[in-house]
């Protein structure tokens, strides 16, 4: 498209603010994490020095390496058991055809919607009975709430594309319902399972409120909570330093995962949008 | 998978619902005693002869939290909508280094939401925060602002930061609404000459008003339960306590289990009712096949 020169100027300021507005806080929590000292209290716009302090300082005191270790295991079994159930729904949903499919699909897609604060008593009271109170799997069992109906969602619309072809050439050759699911849909799902299964751990790894009240210990917390709850020395002392090193190290994995799956991000968004 | 969802979902609403009518604590939720409707309204006839009334349904504190919410909820989205809109046409024009840019917005979503309120408490920061200098700086200032903690603009921060993180998830969504529109639309509006702006206006609003309304109501239901920014970014402000914040400070904080639970059960109500409004005026029908 070609364009006056005056508004293509105008068009990359356009651009150029919004590149700013969307990179420059991750930019300036970089700077800061880097400073130590009282350098940390001038205003700067761009790096003047360079020190690992601040990250030496969170990864070596307290525990939250520790929780690093327990989002990462929450986040990684919360996907692994999320996509295994809502692959054999999604078959389910978008294959065989039952009564009350549509709704059945509705009433997933609005649980997917829940306010979270709705069930977190009654989901208290069900982890204390468990005696899983203060524990991974506490959080790992909560979490399914918002994980399960969004993979189950976009994992039955992309199945609904797949020619029925495909699987009836299997019947034909005398597949089970079973091996039709492992042998015949997996190779195909693989992009789709990957994206959700990507955005399912985002949404794990960030999750606040069911942290912060399903655990009790330093030592079981997940990194978000960890960082909410990151205090200095004395109460009315901020460790800026630590809690912005703190937020890069959460950060950078997820911004490098996002800018490598760019496309597969993007499509799994629109695909819970858009299409339903 | 539906017993999971059962078990995660539909079991755990119910006690919650229950809970609200009982005088459960924390310490003492198994035998917790059925109180009908009195967490919700309850009146009581002093010796004086005055009678008083108590519960959530009129409790001033609660229904400020509700308008909190609100506010909070119709301007984030608002602002969103239009912010989103316009990055959307932006990224929906051919131009050199549209994946970067593309890749960028997506960074503020992929951030979480507690790392977010950390960042933005930093930079709002009164004493050594950067956007106090900008400003200063820019002359638009006279002195510096107390972003979080003034009761004045404790909220404008809130939606600051909620609005940064999520337009782009927003322009994402109309994004997808915009590619769908097919290409010959304008050349034939180009050809007859119509002015952009009149075509924003006719011909775009209109085909991608369908994915504009779904991307309002999936921010709007996430608006309405917003929990994790206000409860890091500005606690214990009474500007910005949402209905969420003030639900789980009696669940947990003040041992008022049951009022607690009394409070989440309406505030699923109230977002339940907005949403049946919201979609039964905007017409969208959620379940159609494609």
């Amino acid at each position: 498209m070609a364009m006056k020169p005056l508004k293509a100027v105008a068009f990359y300021a356009l651009v150029a603010v919004i590149m700013m507005v969307a990179i420059f806080p991750f930019y300036y929590a970089v700077l800061t994490s880097v400073k130590s000292g009282t350098a940390l209290f001038e205003v700067d716009y761009w790096p003047r020095s360079f020190s690992p302090d601040n990250y030496v300082a969170v990864l070596t005191t307290g525990t939250f390496l520790r929780n690093l270790g327990n989002s990462l295991l929450i986040s990684t079994v919360v996907v692994a058991l999320s996509l295994l159930l809502s692959i054999t729904a999604a078959f389910a949903l978008s294959r065989i055809n039952f009564r009350g499919r549509g709704l059945l699909l509705l009433t997933i897609l609005s649980v997917s919607m829940f306010p979270q604060i709705a069930v977190l008593a009654g989901l208290f009271e069900l982890i204390r009975a468990f005696g899983i109170f203060n524990t991974p799997l506490a959080l790992i069992f909560a979490y399914m709430i918002f994980t399960l109906p969004f993979t189950v969602w976009v994992l039955t619309t992309f199945m609904r594309d797949l020619p029925i072809e495909i699987e009836e050439a299997a019947i034909v050759d005398g597949a089970t319902p079973w091996m039709i699911v492992t042998r015949v849909f997996m190779p195909l799902m693989w992009p789709a399972l990957v994206t959700t299964g990507l955005l399912a751990f985002i949404a794990a790894w960030n999750e606040f409120l069911f942290a912060l009240t399903f655990t009790s210990s330093n030592s079981q917390r997940t990194v978000p909570v960890a960082i909410a709850l990151l205090g200095g020395a004395s109460q009315f002392e901020v460790p800026w330093g630590n809690i912005m090193a703190a937020s890069v190290i959460v950060t950078v994995p997820l911004v490098v995962l996002v800018l490598v799956f760019q496309r597969k991000i993007i499509s799994g968004l629109t695909a819970g949008g858009v299409k339903g | 998978m539906m017993i999971v969802l059962a078990t995660v979902a539909g079991w755990p609403l119910y006690r919650t619902i229950y809970f609200g009518f009982t005088d459960a604590s924390l310490t003492n939720l198994d035998d917790a005693r059925w109180i009908g409707f009195a967490n919700y309204f309850t009146s009581l006839t002093l010796p004086s002869g005055a009678t008083v009334y108590d519960g959530l349904l009129v409790d001033p504190a609660w229904w400020r939290a509700v308008w909190n919410t609100v506010r909070f909820t119709v301007v984030s989205v608002t602002l969103e909508t239009i912010l989103g809109m316009v990055v959307a046409l932006v990224l929906n024009a051919e131009f050199k280094g549209r994946g970067l840019v593309r890749a960028a917005i997506l960074i503020p979503w992929a951030i979480p939401t507690v790392v977010s309120a950390k960042m933005w408490a930093w930079m709002l920061n009164d004493q050594f925060g950067i956007l106090n200098d900008i400003l200063l700086g820019l002359g638009l200032i006279s002195e510096k602002i107390a972003w979080t903690a003034s009761p004045d603009t404790a909220m404008l921060a809130v939606v600051i930061v909620d609005v940064w993180k999520t337009t782009p998830f927003m322009a994402l969504l109309i994004l997808a609404g915009l590619q769908m529109i097919p290409g010959d639309i304008y050349e034939a509006a180009r050809i007859d000459g119509v002015n952009p702006i009149k075509v924003f206006w006719k011909v775009t609003l209109p085909l991608v008003r369908p994915a504009l309304m779904v991307a309002v109501i999936f921010r709007g239901l996430d608006a309405l339960r917003i929990f994790d920014l206000i409860y890091v970014l500005t606690p214990n402000s009474e500007e910005t306590k949402t209905m969420s914040v003030y639900a789980r400070e009696y669940l947990f904080d003040f041992d008022k289990f049951a009022y607690g639970s009394a409070a989440s059960t309406l505030l699923f109500l109230i977002i339940g009712l907005i949403t049946i409004l919201y979609v039964w005026i905007g017409r969208i029908d959620m379940s159609r096949e494609r």
